[in-house]
Formats: C-alpha cells, sequence, structure tokens
C-alpha cells in the first residue's frame, strides 16, 4: 500500500499511470452524469413550491460542492509540498486551482439562474452562500494572479502554498462572518433526509458523477503539468521518442 | 580557558528594528501623511457622488468610513518591506539568529503604529461629518482599533508574499481583500448597528477574537513568506 503511494509521487511513475485513471474515472463520470441528469429532469417528479425550476439543483450543487472540495485539494497538496517537499503535491495544487476556480464560477451562474425565477432576482447580495463563493472565487483568482506573477516555478509553488493555507484558514471564518447576514438561502435538504427520495437519487448520482469527472479532469492537467515541468529530463525524452518514433 | 561565544538575547534585535523603523518614517513623513489624505479623500468623494443630503450620509457613513479605512491601509501595505527589500538589509534580517516571525511581528507593528494609528485617530472626523453622534465614533474607534491591526497583520502575509516582485500593488489588493473580508463586515455592521442603537458586543468580540488569531498566526506565515521570496 505505502510503496504504491511512495511510487506515484514518482513523476515518470505518475505520468505512465496516470491515463487509466483518467480514462476510468471519466467513462464512469460521464455515466454517472447521465444517467443523474436524465432521471433528475425526466424521471423526478416536479417540485410543489418551484415546479421544475428546482431541476437545476443537479447541476448547481455538485458544482458548489466541487468548488469547495477542490480549493481543499488545493490547500492539503500545497501544505504537502511545503512541508514534506514532494514535487508532485505542488503539480496537483496548481492543476487543481483553475477546475475550482470554474467550479465556483458554475455555481455562481447556475445560482443566478435559480435565483430569477424563485427570488425575482439574478443577485442577491445579501445572501450567505452567494457571498461565501463569490469571496471563494477571488481567493481562487488572487492565487491563481500569485502564480503567474512569480517566474520561477519553485518559488512560484512554495508563495501560492502559503497564500492558500492561509487562505485555508480563513475560508471557515469568511463563511461565518457572511452567514451573520440575515439569510434568503434556501435551507440544506440534502442531508436532513426532507427531501423525497426520486428527487434526491439523482442527485447523488450527479454529485458522485461530477466528482469523478472533476478527478478525471485533475488527473489529466497534473499530467500534463508533470510533462511541462519536467520537460528538459531524460524520461521525458525517451518518452517523447517512443510516442513520435526516432526522428 | 575559552569563553563560550556570545549571541545577543532572543528578541533583543526586534527592539532596535522598531526603532530604526520608526527613526526612518520620522525621517521621511510622506509615506506616513499620504495614505492619510487618501482616506479623507475617499470620505469626500461619497458626498460629492451621491448628493450632500445629510440622512442619506449619516445611513451609509459606517460603512464609507470602513471601506475608506480598509483601501487606505491597502494603499499603505506596500511599503510595509519594500525599502528593506530594496537595500538588502531585508535579506539581513532573514540570515540574523533573530528569530525570524518576532522580527516580521515588530515590523509590521511599527507599520500599524505608523499607517493605522493616525487612520483611527482621524477616522471621528470623517464620522462626524457625516452627521453621526460622539457615542457612534466610540464605537468606530472601538471597531477599528482591532479591525486596523488585523488588516496589518494579514497584509503583511501579502506584503512579504509579493514582496520582490514587479508591479506587486494590484496583486497585493487582489490576495489581500477577499481575507479582510470578515474583518470589512464586522467592522462596518458593528458601527451601523450602534446607529440604530442594538447590542454590539458580539461585533466586538468577533474583531477582537479575530485579532488575537491574527496575532498568533500571521508572524509565522509572515516568515515564511519572507524566505520563499529573498530565496
Amino acid at each position: 500500500m505505502w510503496k504504491f503511494f511512495h511510487k506515484l509521487a514518482s513523476p515518470p511513475h505518475f505520468y505512465r499511470l496516470a491515463p487509466r485513471f483518467v480514462l476510468g474515472f471519466g467513462v464512469v463520470g460521464c455515466v454517472l452524469i447521465g444517467w443523474g441528469t436524465y432521471a433528475g429532469l425526466f424521471l423526478a417528479p416536479p417540485d410543489y413550491q418551484q415546479k421544475d425550476a428546482f431541476r437545476i439543483i443537479y447541476v448547481h450543487v455538485p458544482a458548489a460542492y466541487l468548488s469547495m472540495m477542490a480549493y481543499s485539494i488545493m490547500a492539503i497538496s500545497a501544505g504537502i509540498g511545503l512541508i514534506w517537499r514532494m514535487k508532485l503535491a505542488h503539480s496537483v495544487a496548481a492543476a487543481a486551482a483553475p477546475l475550482g476556480a470554474w467550479f465556483t464560477f458554475s455555481a455562481l451562474v447556475t445560482g443566478a439562474i435559480w435565483g430569477r425565477p424563485m427570488w425575482g432576482t439574478w443577485w442577491e447580495w445579501g445572501d450567505p452562500r452567494v457571498m461565501s463563493e463569490l469571496l471563494m472565487l477571488f481567493l481562487y483568482i488572487g492565487y491563481i494572479a500569485l502564480r503567474v506573477a512569480i517566474d520561477e516555478i519553485g518559488k512560484a509553488d512554495k508563495a501560492s502554498a502559503v497564500l492558500a493555507l492561509v487562505g485555508a484558514v480563513n475560508i471557515p471564518i469568511i463563511h461565518y462572518s457572511v452567514e451573520w447576514w440575515t439569510s434568503v438561502h434556501q435551507g440544506q435538504t440534502v442531508v436532513g433526509g426532507k427531501m423525497a427520495p426520486e428527487m434526491l437519487q439523482p442527485l447523488l448520482l450527479n454529485i458522485l458523477g461530477f466528482t469523478l469527472l472533476f478527478g478525471a479532469m485533475l488527473l489529466y492537467r497534473v499530467r500534463t503539468e508533470v510533462l511541462h515541468r519536467e520537460r528538459r529530463s531524460r524520461w521525458v525524452k525517451a518518452e517523447v521518442l517512443q510516442t513520435v518514433g526516432a526522428p | 580557558m575559552s569563553t563560550p561565544l556570545q549571541f545577543p538575547r532572543i528578541g533583543s534585535g526586534v527592539f532596535q528594528l522598531m526603532r530604526r523603523d520608526l527613526l526612518l518614517a520620522i525621517k521621511r513623513p510622506g509615506d506616513v501623511i499620504n495614505p492619510l489624505f487618501f482616506f479623507a479623500m475617499i470620505a469626500a468623494l461619497f458626498p460629492l457622488a451621491l448628493g450632500p443630503d445629510i440622512r442619506q450620509l449619516a445611513a451609509i457613513g459606517p460603512g464609507i468610513t470602513w471601506v475608506a479605512a480598509l483601501l487606505s491601509m491597502l494603499l499603505a501595505l506596500n511599503s510595509l518591506f519594500l525599502n528593506d527589500f530594496e537595500d538588502g538589509s531585508l535579506e539581513q534580517l532573514i540570515l540574523s539568529p533573530q528569530p525570524l516571525p518576532v522580527m516580521a511581528l515588530g515590523k509590521t507593528v511599527v507599520h500599524w503604529l505608523l499607517t493605522g494609528l493616525p487612520l483611527i485617530l482621524v477616522s471621528p472626523l470623517v464620522v462626524w461629518s457625516y452627521g453621526l453622534d460622539d457615542a457612534v465614533v466610540t464605537v468606530m474607534l472601538g471597531t477599528l482599533l482591532p479591525g486596523t491591526l488585523s488588516l496589518s497583520l494579514l497584509g503583511s502575509i501579502g506584503a512579504a508574499l509579493t514582496v520582490g516582485l514587479q508591479k506587486s500593488s494590484a496583486l497585493l489588493s487582489l490576495l489581500v481583500l477577499p481575507l479582510a473580508m470578515p474583518v470589512l463586515i464586522f467592522g462596518a455592521r458593528t458601527v451601523s448597528l450602534a446607529v440604530a442603537g442594538d447590542d454590539i458586543s458580539a461585533g466586538l468580540y468577533f474583531l477582537w477574537g479575530y485579532c488575537m488569531l491574527a496575532l498568533t498566526l500571521a508572524p509565522f506565515a509572515t516568515a515564511a513568506a519572507l524566505r520563499i521570496s529573498n530565496e
């Protein structure tokens, strides 16, 4: 078990192993998303208050959940990279940030589309979750901007890792300080079992599916990142020669 | 018999450093005064843009004062490590046997004395000019004290991360502003609650708690960031 992880941390080994996981996660993820979305749009009954408008949760909730998940992955791997100086961990953090930013953006957009029929407005400044997501997006943008601003890759890794950890300490504080406002957002209904099972099932399928798809995209991006970072190394040259064929 | 090596006592360096920074600031007062004028100007912009209706100004006054304070703290932040970085004394500071988090804390506290404290002293003028009474001024002072201190500490992390970079001031705002949101929310809302005559203890507890957390953790993050950007 430990040997597997130790080997995984070596860039060439990861590079050769990743495609299998990308393919597996990607295929299973897409099947689950297809199934969940079909069930959510056609099989689940309309909500007695929101009618068909509630169906956007099948995209909105997974996106919002993954926006937080991506930040945790980013912060944890940044910490691992900073403490144990593991090169691959920094690649994971670098690859997770743009994905997380996109999921945050999608959560905000789908939330706005949902808000239009429900609250009568595209954008509700007074809602704590809208504000948390918006600040989350700003945190991602700051992280990416810091990475872009530093030319030397080792320095960019460490500086952005410090920022990711400081952000991770602050996220709960930011979350609860915007929660302090009066809320107009729907309360959580997923965990409490207040949701009808035929509505809940597609949501869980989609959450799992989007998570797997995120995993596939993350591994793909990490693989590209590794290839870029190790572009001067011998094993990359050998790998390229093998793929392209000797000149 | 050889005498053991004499190291200066840990922590003795930080007071020397603070004294030096204060002296440098007295010799060059522009760095202290400019953010203050910036603060006053932002406060003057809103009545010009929104019209001089005093009831409207009283309603938005607490928020505007806090935003102006946040922005002028950010403006001043850029200079926290910049001069020391340019003349190389920051590198000496990192190489010295004195504990870097303590030194970073010392520099941040001096920076707060030079930017945060004058701002607190000027803020009653802004609050009065917006037509708010003395009770609100007291609460404003009470929230700005832990608030600006937290902003200086948070900002020192950002300043340390961006110190060697070109065109760092826009980047610095991008890094620090989202982190500073809780301070802004609680600071401005607490003063608004005071205007409405509500209980304000929760906000003050939060601000002081946040300030203590920042005081405990931020110097270590700043020290780590300084080492990274100077390697």
